[in-house]
């Protein structure tokens, strides 16, 4: 009983989140609406027993990626409002159309379960700790994760060529 | 001495070659005799080659070289027998002469080399017509002639009536090739082969007399002969051929060429027998063509058209001969004419030369002190046209005459005007020997005549021996030629003979008309003065009778405007519009699917988005979710 | 009622879509960028969801890596950004049609 509230809660919280996120007009307000999105996620992560995910979730996510991006917006200024004018209607409709067409297709997909209701979670006790995950990721998926490494060095690489290649030619084309 | 046969082909070919490539770093000396030297070698060989028929044991032999088209027995052949090797000499001996005429007269033009080599081109394609053992290479041949006669022609293409002459003479004759080409496809799909032998052993066999396909194979054949010979209605290509330079005209439009078309029709003699009906049309055209050109003759001024026209109404005689069934006859008036018709060209020529181009006869006159020599053998070439005894005009006219008469019946109108014919060719002779070298020079100030030098003026001397005696080789009572030629005309028919003394009669009778043609040009032009031809007579015959202008309304005017029908109208709208259209459906459907490139991310983000709902529920349709 | 998977599922296919709009729908390209964070999380969360479901540890396995994903992919994102508005002085995305045929 107390998960199904809990559920009903965190998933009214992500959905309003994202719905901030989509018509915030003020960037930084998106942010935070996603930010409280991620939040209400790794709650629900908890309640899958998924518990390692959801800290993850908090550290990286919530408090790495959204971190990152309130810093680009702040940097590049644009938080003022109302910068960006109005969308035209047809791109409006157009876009619900496809949203909702993605649900629905999602949602009929798989409502025979929907309709019929199945049981609860299979696997009830899942114990999604720490060591059971890293048995796995660090035994059977070792090497997709090795490949994860390089792609972060990659990727903290091509940042900072991107930083000082910028860099160079605005220094040159001031010069 | 057959092995050398193919001598005769490869020679001049190989001088052609060697002339047209290093021609002008050898020099107009070497390339003049090399290409003459060429030409005699060739007639040396035919000659040792082909003496052996002269005794009538001989048989013909066929010289293979390689096999060609082996399933419609078209090889690449020669067949040696009486009536090629006749031609032989004839083309390369000739021929010989006139290479050495032109040492002189092309002397200091600035493509001497390339003339020789067209001339050497001319021989050997000639050889390859005469020589050949089955219709499919004969064809090769007559086309290569066509060919070397367009590059003669015009070999003077600066002048824009020369290249127009050259187009004009190819063209008419591709329309006899027309016809020659549809008799081959016939004869192929009737007797499943080219080869001469063959076909002339299997008509008998398979047709009687008069048999429609026969008759058709003839009169095509026929048609591609009045291309070559210059018959009705296609001897129009001939008088503008005067164009090209005077050798050309010796050699080609009148000894040779031209000839092609009896000799092809004398080849075909077999064929030409099972089908009375044609044999009779073409006796008629030719006497036709005969009586034309030979009126035309008259009023010309310009001494080579006249004797352009006199060709083609000599040939009339040919085709006249063939037609009523006298080969031998024919070939005979085809090997006289020969000689005192090159010599009569040659002549020509040289009275051209003398006066520095001048070609028009009015402004001519009193060479016979200046040009001795030219005077003397043109006067033999002139008695000999004439049909004067004892030359050899005389002999061999008077054979195709009689042999028409003996057919009896309406061939004797034939006759009749045959006998017109001699009339007024010896008058038109007469008047043109008598404006060119008798009397006083008319020739405008400035123009001192010469005699010609020894290169041209031998050939004229040995043309001139030969017209006035080889009439002695077909005389009544010694028919050494015709006996010569027997072999060849084994299978034939033989044409009527006459009794001796109507031979004689028909013979004075014909003598008689030519003296009197000559008396009246020769009281008519031998005056101080010369006469006013200026009545409707004149001026329609000068014109020649305005058909080149009939044609040039009906059938090329017609022609034209289709051309250019098709060119200004279908070929722009149709075809570049299909062809723009594609460019513009492909442009401008380019245009229309650019809005997808519209660059935003956002729309391209939407278009996978769009697509990625389409697939999914694609997908679940199909996985049968629904 | 007790909770399901289904009910997860179906969170998960409505923030997906809201994430899919988003993208379509903004201009701004931060907020784009975010949208498209929302569809990786949502994505996460069906992963996790079926974990649960079929009792198997790799679902979770395979949120985590996808979460390293984004985060790599989100620090390049934004150093193009960034890299973008030093040229250009506007997040516009409107403005970036360079690519247009």
């Amino acid at each position: 009983m107390g998960e199904t509230i809990t559920f009903i809660i965190f998933a009214a919280v992500a959905i309003a989140g994202a719905a901030t996120m989509l018509m915030a007009r003020n960037p930084v307000y998106s942010a935070v609406g996603l930010l409280s999105t991620m939040f209400a996620i790794a709650i629900l992560y908890i309640l899958l027993d998924a518990h390692l995910v959801a800290v993850v979730q908090v550290i990286i996510y919530a408090g790495a990626v959204m971190t990152l991006f309130l810093f680009v917006i702040m940097l590049i200024g644009v938080d003022r409002p109302g910068a960006y004018g109005e969308r035209p209607l047809s791109q409006r409709i157009m876009t619900g159309v496809v949203a909702v067409g993605f649900f629905a297709a999602l949602a009929l997909a798989g409502r025979q379960a929907w309709v019929t209701g199945s049981s609860a979670f299979g696997a009830p006790d899942l114990n999604g700790t720490i060591e059971t995950v890293a048995d796995e990721l660090f035994g059977t998926w070792t090497i997709v994760f090795l490949a994860t490494v390089i792609l972060l060095t990659i990727a903290a690489l091509g940042t900072i060529a991107l930083a000082y290649f910028d860099q160079d030619a605005e220094e040159e084309g001031a010069s | 001495m057959t092995d050398y046969l193919w001598l005769l082909v490869a020679l001049p070919l190989a001088g052609a070659v060697v002339n047209l490539f290093i021609g002008r770093r050898l020099g107009e000396k070497v390339a003049g005799w090399f290409g003459f030297g060429i030409v005699a070698a060739a007639f040396l060989i035919a000659f040792f080659a082909g003496v052996g028929f002269l005794g009538g044991d001989k048989l013909a032999e066929t010289v293979l070289f390689f096999s060609w088209i082996p399933s419609v027995g078209a090889d690449v052949a020669f067949l040696w027998d009486p009536l090629s090797v006749l031609l032989t000499l004839i083309v390369t001996g000739v021929g010989a002469l006139i290479h050495l005429y032109s040492i002189g007269y092309m002397h200091g033009d600035a493509r001497f080399p390339r003339f020789f080599a067209f001339l050497n081109l001319f021989i050997a394609s000639m050889l390859i017509l005469v020589l050949a053992s089955n219709y499919a290479l004969m064809f090769v041949g007559w086309e290569l002639v066509g060919l070397s006669s367009y590059l003669l022609i015009s070999f003077w293409f600066e002048k824009p009536s020369a290249a127009a002459a050259g187009k004009k003479a190819f063209i008419v004759n591709r329309i006899g090739d027309w016809g020659f080409l549809v008799a081959l496809m016939i004869i192929f799909a009737t007797f499943g082969t080219f080869d001469f032998q063959t076909i002339f052993a299997e008509t008998p066999v398979l047709f009687g007399v008069g048999a429609g396909t026969i008759t058709a194979i003839t009169l095509l054949l026929f048609v591609g002969a009045a291309g070559k010979s210059a018959q009705i209605p296609l001897y129009i290509w001939l008088p503008d051929a005067m164009e090209g330079p005077t050798p050309v005209s010796a050699l080609i439009h009148a000894a040779t060429m031209v000839t092609a078309g009896v000799f092809m029709i004398a080849r075909s003699a077999v064929l030409f027998d099972y089908a009375p009906t044609t044999a009779a049309i073409v006796a008629v055209v030719g006497a036709a063509t005969a009586l034309l050109a030979a009126v035309i003759a008259v009023a010309q001024t310009d001494i080579k058209k006249v004797l352009a026209y006199s060709t083609i109404s000599q040939l009339g005689y040919m085709v006249l001969a063939v037609g009523v069934g006298a080969y031998s006859a024919g070939l005979f008036h085809l090997t006289t004419h020969a000689f005192f018709k090159a010599l009569l060209f040659l002549g020509a020529g040289s009275v051209i030369h003398a006066l520095a181009g001048e070609q028009d006869m009015r402004r001519m006159g009193g060479l016979r002190k200046v040009m001795p020599v030219t005077f003397i053998t043109m006067g033999i070439a002139w008695l000999s046209i004439a049909g004067i005894i004892p030359f050899s005009g005389f002999w061999s006219k008077d054979e195709i005459l009689a042999a028409t008469f003996a057919k009896g019946g309406w061939w004797i109108g034939l006759w009749a005007i045959g006998i017109v014919v001699a009339l007024i060719t010896a008058f038109y002779m007469t008047r043109l020997f008598v404006m060119t070298f008798l009397g006083d020079s008319r020739a405008p100030e400035g123009v001192h005549p010469h005699e010609s030098p020894a290169t041209m003026t031998t050939p004229l001397i040995i043309l001139a021996v030969f017209s006035a005696g080889i009439g002695g080789l077909n005389t009544p009572w010694q028919l050494v030629f015709e006996h010569y030629l027997e072999p060849a005309f084994a299978g034939v028919m033989h044409p009527a003979e006459a009794e001796f003394s109507t031979l004689f009669w028909l013979g004075a009778v014909a003598l008689l008309v030519a003296v009197t043609g000559i008396v009246i040009a020769w009281r008519r032009y031998g005056r101080a003065e010369l006469p006013a031809e200026d009545g409707s007579f004149w001026t329609n015959a000068l014109g020649a009778f305005g058909v080149d202008d009939f044609y040039g309304r009906w059938i090329v005017a017609p022609g034209r405007r289709v051309a250019e029908w098709w060119a200004s109208v279908f070929d722009p709208k149709v075809i570049d519009g299909g062809v723009h259209g594609i460019a513009r459906l492909v442009t401008g459907s380019g245009d229309e699917l650019r809005i997808l490139q519209s660059g935003q991310v956002r729309w391209y983000a939407s278009g996978v988005a769009i697509a990625s709902v389409v697939l999914l529920v694609l997908f679940l349709i199909l996985g049968g979710a629904f | 009622m007790t909770v399901t998977v289904t009910w997860y599922l179906l969170l998960g296919a409505a923030l997906f879509s809201m994430g899919v709009a988003g993208v379509m729908i903004r201009r701004n390209a931060l907020i784009m960028f975010m949208s498209i964070e929302l569809m990786l999380n949502s994505v996460n969360l069906t992963f996790v969801a079926i974990s649960k479901d079929l009792g198997l540890i790799e679902g979770q396995v395979a949120a985590l890596f996808v979460m390293v994903i984004a985060a790599a992919e989100v620090t390049i994102g934004l150093a193009i950004i960034v890299a973008i508005f030093r040229k250009k002085a506007s997040a516009n995305v409107d403005e970036l049609a360079e690519l247009k045929g």
